[in-house]
């Protein structure tokens, strides 16, 4: 049997990585790779394709989308959307006089803008962003309090609703990374005293829940002000869930410090930078870039904890939803009007990690 | 630091007032008292403001207010609790119920958690998927917003006369979630007590498994013996009382229930809330640990022909765990301290019970430092306990 050696071996093909799975091979292998993988997965295909019908059923194809009669939904056996679009405003813009909503939508419009271009790195230049900050902030300023101009007069207790929601959110984190920056340097710091102010500071507010920081942004820190001397409280919220948020993230960034290896500190110190300088431009760019992932996460963190604003009383995007579900004619609809809200903190949430992922992107291309 | 006024020979030379202040040691020493001055008369600064101001508005000072009596009712009480008892014990009940309500959401939470976590990494693709939208949804809503709306869900339900119905053991309505229990019976404490001895016993013989194994090298298989000490005694006990097996199922009588047990809307509320929140972070953890351990070593302990659940039991557990552990106990202790957000939902927890005392008597101060001491003691006695769990399971290096 000599012909069998004549035959033509067939070569194997070279393993090629990016190759192109079959579709079959995929599904026989993540799917009904055996007896029991395939009947898993009949069943819960069968529980989600349920699951999905019955959402196109409630919130499509049976749902009110437009209507201004609370009672056409109540008929119908889907979703009242109408909810949403007749009670948006109250819910968007909380307690602030309704007649000046249009100035908390071009608020809301500059900001964005802003912060849109601040996020490019193509705009990374302080000769552009730092006229942007100053005009911006005072556009945002003139048109939520008003008083100049021939605006009417809007004190802080009336704001609301979304834009309430991304000032605390801004001011959370450029009040608090600051902060963060100074306690994670102190913590780390040649200093005992530094360290051990760092330490206690850090560690008790973290063991702490954020309501109790807030209890005392408002009923607390008045007390240890002089007699006359007062601070607005929207700004003393602020300044509690940035100190918050700055201690979580003192401990991330500390870190990113302890990743940075001697020989960078001995270096800076070999060519005679002082602490500053070395911090500044050798230590904390390195540090910050090393830990982006996990300082995102807390920035995303921040976002969620606003709402906690709730329970001091300031009318974010969910308590003015809440007061509005206090309507009786619409109150039964909440799980629309909750949706929405959800949607919206899934929206940021979701916009601000696309963000840092594109951003982890540019920091492994080197681009910045 | 190198001193360069100290010549070879060891002595000091003369060191001019510049020299001191330019050393670094003596710059040092500067910033460190600068900073403890400045802390310090911080501090005094605000301490007598603070006194000043309540001294202004005629509110005492010092926690002699918790031995007053607090004139207000509490909805859900675990121990005894009047409006005649003293604002004291009116926040030990809130204490009693931050950690009922905790313990519960830390149970459930768990659950779904390691469920969610297991599927996570499920050979099944669609299964992963869910998982992972799973994940993505509850991580990213504020855990304010789901404990609310899971409370219009429970206040929107039913009354209890059309009360959903859960396959015959209880009932989920506008008065929260009602279900069979075991009757009372004098048997359950000894059950209990059995149950603990139970556990005592099998921890000292796996303990005496061990060190037969260390000593001879035979290994004993202690898991069925374990599960046979832990739930024997109990069974035993049960049977001993003559086997009593009442069930007080619920009864919709009039506009409520009679019999079984019923837990308020706002703790089933508050639970839901918390824990699915914290079921996302978990299940996280899960993923993280169980991919923790190389595939090699898998592949290296089925190449000795180890049994599969033998693989898991001692070549995937005992490392997953330690990356699990923890970030699972501080994820448990933000569980706690979320549960701080029950005043949204009205569940009388230990600081919507701070939040009240704060309001009758005016010492804010004195509340949220009592609130405060409170969720600092459980972090730090967290901490470490699980400092005490690292240096029992840390990988010992020869």
């Amino acid at each position: 049997m000599t012909s069998v050696s004549q035959h033509p071996v067939a070569k194997p093909a070279a393993y090629n990585p990016d190759a192109k799975i079959p579709a079959l091979v995929w599904l026989k292998s993540n799917l009904f790779s055996s007896v029991w993988q395939s009947l898993l997965t009949v069943i819960v295909a069968a529980v989600l394709i349920r699951f999905c019908w019955f959402v196109l059923d409630w919130g499509v194809i049976n749902a009110v989308f437009y209507t201004a009669d609370p009672d056409t939904c109540r008929a119908a056996t889907g979703a009242c959307w109408a909810v949403i679009v007749e009670k948006h405003r109250p819910m968007l813009f909380g307690l602030y006089p309704y007649a000046e909503h249009w100035r908390l939508v071009l608020m809301m419009v500059i900001y964005l803008v802003t912060i849109v271009v601040s996020l490019s790195p193509r705009f990374w230049n302080l000769r552009l962003l730092v006229p942007l900050w100053i005009v911006a902030t005072s556009a945002i300023g003139v048109l939520m309090f008003g008083g100049v101009f021939g605006l009417r007069y809007v004190p802080t207790s009336e704001w609301g609703g979304l834009p309430l929601t991304m000032l605390l959110f801004t001011g959370t984190v450029l009040i608090g990374m600051p902060i963060a920056v100074l306690l994670a340097l102190g913590r780390r710091a040649p200093l005992p005293v530094a360290r051990s102010v760092s330490v206690v500071f850090i560690e008790a507010l973290r063991g702490v829940p954020l309501i109790t920081i807030l209890f005392v942004a408002v009923n607390v820190f008045p007390l240890f002000l002089p007699a006359g001397v007062e601070v607005n409280k929207l700004l003393r919220i602020t300044i509690g869930i940035a100190i918050f948020f700055a201690c979580y993230q003192a401990e991330v960034i500390r870190g990113g410090l302890q990743a940075i290896p001697r020989g960078q500190y001995e270096a800076a110190a070999s060519i005679s930078l002082s602490y500053w300088q070395t911090t500044r431009r050798i230590i904390l760019p390195q540090a910050l870039r090393i830990c982006l992932p996990a300082i995102t996460n807390h920035i995303i963190a921040a976002m969620k904890n606003t709402s906690f604003v709730i329970i001091i009383g300031l009318f974010d995007i969910l308590t003015a939803t809440t007061a509005v579900m206090q309507d009786p004619l619409w109150r039964s609809f909440y799980i629309e009007a909750y949706l929405f809200v959800a949607l919206v903190y899934l929206f940021f949430g979701y916009a601000l990690s696309l963000y840092a992922r594109q951003v982890e992107k540019w920091i492994a291309s080197g681009r910045i | 630091m190198i001193d360069t006024n100290q010549d070879r020979s060891g002595k000091r030379s003369a060191r001019s007032l510049t020299d001191i202040l330019y050393s670094e040691s003596f710059r040092t020493l500067i910033y460190q008292v600068a900073l403890a001055v400045g802390v310090a008369l911080l501090g005094l600064y605000l301490y007598q403001n603070v006194i000043e101001n309540l001294s202004r508005q005629n509110i005492a000072t010092g926690f002699g207010f918790l031995d007053q009596v607090s004139q207000f009712e509490i909805g859900e009480t675990l121990i005894n609790y009047s409006s005649r008892d003293t604002y004291g014990r009116a926040l030990m009940v809130g204490l009693m119920n931050t950690l009922t309500v905790s313990a519960a959401g830390i149970a459930v939470a768990t659950v779904i958690g390691f469920s969610i976590g297991i599927a996570r990494v499920s050979n099944n693709w669609l299964l992963q998927r869910i998982a992972i939208a799973y994940v993505e949804i509850v991580r990213n809503i504020p855990v304010i917003l789901q404990v609310i709306f899971w409370g219009a869900v429970i206040r929107n339900l039913p009354a209890p006369r059309q009360a959903v119905e859960l396959w015959g053991l209880g009932f989920l309505s506008n008065r929260g979630l009602t279900f069979a229990l075991p009757a009372t019976d004098p048997a359950h404490v000894w059950m209990f007590a059995a149950l603990i001895a139970g556990i005592v016993l099998a921890i000292v013989a796996c303990h005496m498994a061990k060190r037969h194994r260390e000593a001879t090298g035979r290994y004993i298989d202690m898991l069925w013996p374990c599960v046979a000490l832990v739930f024997g005694p109990p069974a035993m006990v049960w049977l001993g009382f003559g086997a009593p097996h009442d069930i007080s199922f619920p009864e919709r009588q009039g506009f409520n229930f009679v019999g079984g047990a019923t837990i308020s809307p706002e703790f089933v509320a508050l639970m839901a809330g918390i824990a699915l929140y914290s079921s996302g972070f978990i299940a996280e953890i899960v993923r993280a640990g169980i991919q923790a351990t190389p595939r090699g070593q898998i592949e290296a302990a089925r190449s000795i022909a180890l049994r599969p659940r033998f693989v898991m039991r001692y070549v995937v557990l005992p490392q997953a765990l330690r990356v699990i552990v923890p970030p699972l106990t501080s994820q448990y202790v933000s569980l706690v301290k979320n549960s701080s957000i029950a005043v949204v939902i009205g569940y009388p927890d230990l600081v919507n019970i701070g939040n009240t005392v704060m309001n009758q008597t005016g010492q804010a101060v004195e509340a949220i430092a009592v609130m405060m001491m409170v969720y600092l003691i459980i972090s730090i006695v967290t901490s470490l306990l699980m400092n005490f769990y690292n240096r029992l399971v840390a990988i010992k290096e020869r």
